[in-house]
């Protein structure tokens, strides 16, 4: 379905100078798969994702989606964005609509269509709302909407749920699952936030930083739904934060510069495994 | 109340100190000549005159100001070039530029309406080009993802609405500064109009004409922006969730 074929990825900047930010990203994912691209900040998530989408065409190595090379954005790969990136000047009910009207879908069916999907994220209260009455977990079901109703092959997700509060982000979690289970949509999935990934991937692919580049990979091969109980994800969630620990020490000691670094790596792993969401 | 203070004061004053009539004049003069004015279709007439100029002027340079704003924030050649110049023009005062317009159009109304369009029209582009440099990418990004293109359909559904409030700063100003052109030209060239009646005004010493003319101007301005413009503005900023 999707095949990201041996891809560099490298940024002139504004200096003039160059900057690798994905070197041979190779990897692909079945027609139905759920798949979580998981690192640290700065590693060329949003990368990789913008370049399936079609946003960014300057790189090397191929990115086919259904055998054809990506030209350029498109319905049939709708990206959901960390920003929600909802049209403040329409409606809740306008934004959903919106691509069906570039389809050329009539004005009757296009909301009707419309109505239903916004009933599936439980936004129809809200449908006639412009995006800043609505609550950030609320603009992102919005935004899950407006993606959902053009009923893509692909769904490319950039961090979703990052800026939500936890209980919100495990309601959307299970909606997202099912809409999943339901529609058996291939979705990309990007987060730095390893249970997150865990919970709701197929598998999760896991990057290091500078340059960008896919470290490992992880099957989670847990029963569908998905049971945060189940002690195999917490077994999945462990290997996959051991292998993350020495890229987090690279990030920690790049941040904060080598100097102020020193803690042993051990206690670094210790706190983050004990902590909430188990994010990175 | 303030008004009838202001009133007030100056009927007074014109008594104290004892103005001549020919200089300024007083309330009631003024108050007559108005109705006057109305009642011979002459105040009438220039308001229709100068509103009639104002409406071209203003549509020519809303329509080319936005072209021009739109090409300067989609080519970069073009803005480092034309845009640069408009920058600069946008700085002359429009009325600079009746002694060209007298040469090319002759004492009429074209005179008249291209200086007043032409102040107008480099707001506008500026205005336009601020606005579309700053849509947020996302919502280009997210447009193009739900099948837009990058033709028509993105001009039409996401830059211009997305520009929006830029815009509507755009043509409020845009609209203050053809006003003041437009009265300006009016003055110089010929055409019956606002203008023109203040200059007629002038020549029969008729004080309680020119002030007419002043109020009417003040009123029609003050109208047109409070009650279209920041109203159409107020509204935009609360549906875009942009009041504070
Ligand atoms: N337009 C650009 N020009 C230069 N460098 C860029 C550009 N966009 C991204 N980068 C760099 O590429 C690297 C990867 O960026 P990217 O946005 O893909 O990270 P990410 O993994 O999505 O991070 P986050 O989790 O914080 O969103 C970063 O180091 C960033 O500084
Ligand atoms: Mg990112």
């Amino acid at each position: 379905m999707i095949n990201v074929d041996n891809v560099n990825k490298i940024f002139t900047q504004r200096d003039g100078n160059t900057f690798q930010a994905l070197d041979n990203v190779d990897f692909s994912i079945k027609k139905g798969e759920f798949v979580s691209l998981l690192g640290p900040s700065g590693c060329g998530k949003s990368t990789v994702l913008n370049l399936i989408a079609g946003f960014d065409k300057s790189y090397e190595g191929h990115i086919k989606v259904n055998g054809a090379e990506v030209k350029e954005p498109g319905p049939d790969r709708v990206v959901v964005f960390q920003e929600h990136g909802l049209f403040p000047w329409l409606t809740v009910l306008e934004n959903v609509a919106f691509g069906l009207k570039q389809k050329g879908i009539g004005k009757k069916e296009r909301l009707e269509l419309a109505r239903e999907q916004i009933r599936t994220v439980h936004l129809s209260k809200f449908a006639d709302r412009y995006p800043h009455e609505l609550s950030g977990g609320m603009k992102q079901r919005a935004a899950i909407a407006r993606a959902l109703v053009m009923d893509p092959q692909i769904l490319l997700m950039d961090e979703p749920f990052a800026a939500l509060d936890e209980q919100t982000r495990l309601v959307l979690h299970q909606e997202l699952e099912d809409i999943w289970l339901k529609t058996g949509k291939t979705i990309l999935f990007i987060t730095h936030n390893i249970r997150e990934a865990v919970m709701l991937s197929d598998r999760v692919l896991v990057m290091s930083t500078r340059p960008g580049t896919i470290k490992k990979e992880f099957n989670v091969q847990a029963a569908r739904p998905r049971d945060s109980a189940d002690s195999l994800l917490h077994h999945v969630e462990k290997a996959i934060m051991e292998c993350l620990a020495d890229e987090l020490e690279k990030v920690v000691k790049e941040e904060m510069g080598d100097d102020t670094y020193s803690l042993k790596k051990n206690s670094v792993f210790d706190r983050t495994f004990g902590g909430m969401g188990g994010g990175i | 109340m303030f008004l009838i203070v202001l009133l007030v004061a100056w009927e007074a004053a014109y008594r104290i100190i004892g103005w001549e009539s020919w200089k300024f004049p007083s309330l009631f003069q003024t108050i007559e000549s108005f109705y006057t004015g109305f009642a011979h279709g002459q105040l009438l007439e220039a308001i229709m005159n100068s509103l009639r100029r104002l409406l071209i002027a203003f549509a020519i340079s809303i329509s080319v100001g936005m072209l021009l704003g739109f090409m300067f924030a989609k080519w970069k050649a073009i803005d480092d070039t034309i845009g640069f110049v408009v920058i600069a023009l946008q700085t002359v005062p429009s009325i600079a530029w009746l002694p060209f317009a007298i040469i090319w159009f002759g004492f009429n109304d074209k005179s008249v309406i291209f200086i007043t369009a032409l102040g107008a029209t480099w707001t506008m582009a500026i205005a336009t080009r601020t606005g579309i440099k700053n849509i947020s990418p996302i919502y280009i990004r997210a447009a193009q993802t739900l099948g837009t293109g990058n033709g028509w359909k993105m001009f039409m559904q996401i830059l211009i609405p997305g520009s929006f409030p830029h815009l509507i700063t755009g043509v409020r100003v845009a609209w203050a500064f053809a006003w003041r052109a437009l009265v300006a030209g009016e003055l110089i060239a010929n055409g019956a109009g606002l203008g023109q009646l203040l200059q007629d005004g002038r020549g029969l010493g008729d004080t309680a004409l020119m002030l007419n003319v002043v109020i009417i101007i003040a009123v029609l301005g003050t109208i047109s922006d409070h009650f279209c413009f920041k109203k159409l503005e107020d509204k935009l900023l609360i549906r875009y969730g942009l009041d504070k």
